[in-house]
């Protein structure tokens, strides 16, 4: 598909012989190639820009709309949009866009928090298992196997079930339920990146760079970090993309279903479940949180595949 | 497919069962307050039922000691009664189960009716304007959260056009065609939120299947036998082409069950995806247990099909 596609300014300003062969001769930094081919992918360039401003209303948002989330008004209940309410408001007279902004605060940092952790835990089991072949490889790759075929949402439930209490009493409401809910999703999502590291590592390891560099006398350590490491990143980072979607609908997941933020903390997906009873007088009141759990991981999840498109070329067909 | 393959895949499963009993059990052993003994600390139960469960459960033995307890207990069909509604828990479960294993069946028939077609078709002109269309709305079919698209279809269908009931009900007092119909429509919703979540995920799988066939040389020996693209495809790439998406099926359903439980849940379908949430809610530890045991179960299980699936429609894998 590639080759079909005319060459993009960038690449004509080195020369018609990169044009010809960009992939193989071009001299670009591999930042910059890998940011050419993330703009083919136009959906991806789009959704880039949509959760930039997403991002950016939820981080400025409540400078621009400095109405308070908890600001009781019995005058103006489950009214729709208006100038004074542009998303309108909830049972209890709330506004629903400043609601909306702190709501998209806590969803985009679970799901960049719990990215993190599964990327965290993923990386060094897949880097061990991949490393130390044998038994270690054996016994790791058992236990991902074993929490890939856990059910995911019971056992997510029946975690937060137990360990919610205990934590909220010695992290506080907002800061244990956090914790409870990132460590959780984390600890139940690092499994296909273990197996993804792993892979890489099994075949990076046998290439004639890595050779070289043992040849040279470097350590086992330094071969992991310095060589291997970054050259199986470009996957991890797709995958890792896409899990911040995951996350942020398995959160909203658990607290559309009452389990998890509590009433007063707003999270889109809790917004949802208080406006479940609703439905038939203020459709509004789910609608909005609704479009915007879906924009979000729509968005990240079209990212994803753009920079898939741009770092994991060997998926290109 | 040899007996000796199926004996020793189905010993390999003994062992995710003990390791996913052991996770569930270490769960349960870390959670702080020790939640069975909550039963034993409850006013409401008579002093000789708290005694006898404390020495049932073994509350004062070693850890591990209560952990093969447990395992017996579960193993014999003992799984505890419910603290909400004084039922023995495997009752519970039996009567909820096949209502959520229907709904988790249509869902994936439909699911498969949708993919299958539209992945061949996708994959059959790579980066044509159908391909390019079909795989938008995959991405925004399984961007769309099972909550969110089961709320929007309650307010088009139930609550603006009245074509269709949104609370699931059990006990309709209509017999013969009446029932089939009135079961029909309400398990509509329920079904389609369901099968296009898990359809919109498995058109990619589907094509990108069909893709790595459609490169192999026999692909080409057949075409340039004259045979006509329409017969290659069928006969040729798509016979071929689906048996990896067996397999997705299966690695796919631990997340899956994540959709049954949230679609049982807002049409209040009585499976046991809301018998989980409502025992959550309540605080019944037995049956919160009980039900995440068996979507355990049933993942393992959905797993050993799978595999022994993929040895019997696929000849060249060798039986280990």
């Amino acid at each position: 598909m590639s080759g079909s596609i005319p060459a993009s300014p960038t690449v004509d300003a080195v020369g018609p012989a990169a044009a010809a062969a960009p992939r193989v001769t071009a001299p670009l930094s591999p930042t910059r190639e890998a940011w050419r081919r993330f703009r083919k992918h136009r959906l991806a360039v789009v959704s880039l820009v949509m959760l930039g401003l997403m991002v950016f209303g939820v981080v400025a948002g409540p400078l621009i709309w400095p109405v308070p989330i908890d600001a009781i008004d019995f005058s103006a209940m489950l009214q729709g949009s208006s100038w004074a309410h542009p998303c309108g408001t909830d049972n209890l007279g709330q506004d629903l866009l400043a609601r909306l902004i702190y709501g998209g605060r806590i969803s985009m940092a679970v799901g960049v928090a719990a990215m993190l952790v599964a990327v965290c835990v993923g990386v060094v089991v897949g880097a061990v298992a991949g490393t130390a072949s044998g038994r270690i490889d054996a016994a790791l790759m058992w236990i991902t196997d074993v929490f890939l075929s856990l059910p995911q949402i019971p056992l997510l439930l029946l975690l937060i079930y137990f360990f919610r209490p205990a934590l909220r009493a010695v992290l506080g409401e907002l800061g244990g339920v956090f914790v409870v809910i990132v460590v959780v999703i984390g600890g139940l999502r690092w499994m296909p990146l273990a197996r993804l590291v792993r892979a890489q590592f099994l075949s990076l390891r046998e290439k004639e760079f890595v050779e070289a560099a043992r040849a040279l006398g470097a350590s086992r350590m330094r071969l992991i970090v310095r060589h291997i490491l970054p050259n199986a990143l470009g996957p991890v980072l797709v995958a890792g993309t896409i899990e911040v979607a995951t996350a942020i609908i398995l959160e909203s997941t658990l607290s559309f279903l009452g389990l998890g933020f509590p009433l007063d903390v707003p999270s889109w997906g809790r917004m949802l479940f208080d406006s479940e009873d609703y439905l038939q007088i203020a459709p509004h009141w789910a609608l909005f949180p609704g479009m915007a759990i879906f924009l979000a991981v729509l968005s990240i999840n079209f990212i994803g595949d753009g920079l898939r498109d741009a770092l994991d070329p060997r998926r290109v067909i | 497919m040899s007996r000796s393959y199926i004996v020793r895949r189905l010993l390999l499963a003994i062992p995710s069962v003990l390791a996913i009993t052991v996770i569930l059990y270490t769960v349960l052993a870390l959670a702080p307050g020790d939640p069975l003994g909550e039963l034993t600390t409850n006013p409401n139960v008579p002093l000789a039922v708290q005694a006898a469960l404390r020495a049932k459960f073994g509350l004062d033995d070693p850890i591990w000691q209560r952990y093969f307890h447990w395992l017996a207990a579960m193993l014999q069909g003992d799984w505890g009664f419910s603290f909400a509604s004084q039922e023995n828990v495997e009752t519970l479960i039996m009567q909820r189960l096949p209502v959520s294993l229907i709904l988790f069946g249509c869902s994936e028939l439909l699911a498969i009716l949708v993919a299958v077609p539209v992945g061949v078709l996708a994959a059959a002109r790579p980066y044509s304007l159908f391909d390019q269309v079909a795989n938008t709305l995959a991405f925004i079919g399984f961007s769309l959260p099972t909550f969110f698209t089961g709320l929007l279809m309650i307010v088009l269908f139930s609550i603006k056009l009245n074509w269709l009931p949104f609370v699931f009900r059990s006990d309709l007092n209509v017999t013969g065609w009446a029932w089939w119909w009135a079961e029909f429509k309400q398990s509509v919703m329920p079904v389609l939120v369901l099968g296009l979540a898990l359809g919109a995920s498995l058109v990619r799988y589907v094509r990108s299947s069909m893709l790595d066939v459609i490169r192999l040389d026999y692909v080409t020996t057949a075409r340039s036998k004259g045979i006509g693209g329409r017969r290659v495809m069928l006969r040729h790439v798509v016979r071929n082409g689906l048996i990896p998406v067996v397999t997705l099926v299966a690695v796919q359903l631990p997340v899956i069950f994540g959709g049954t439980i949230i679609t049982e849940q807002i049409f209040r379908v009585p499976g046991i995806g809301s018998l989980l949430i409502a025992s959550v809610l309540n605080n019944d530890t037995p049956v919160v247990m009980g039900v995440t045991f068996v979507y355990a179960c049933l993942v393992v299980l959905f797993n050993l099909i799978a595999d022994l699936l993929y040895v019997w429609l696929d000849p060249r894998i060798a039986y280990r």
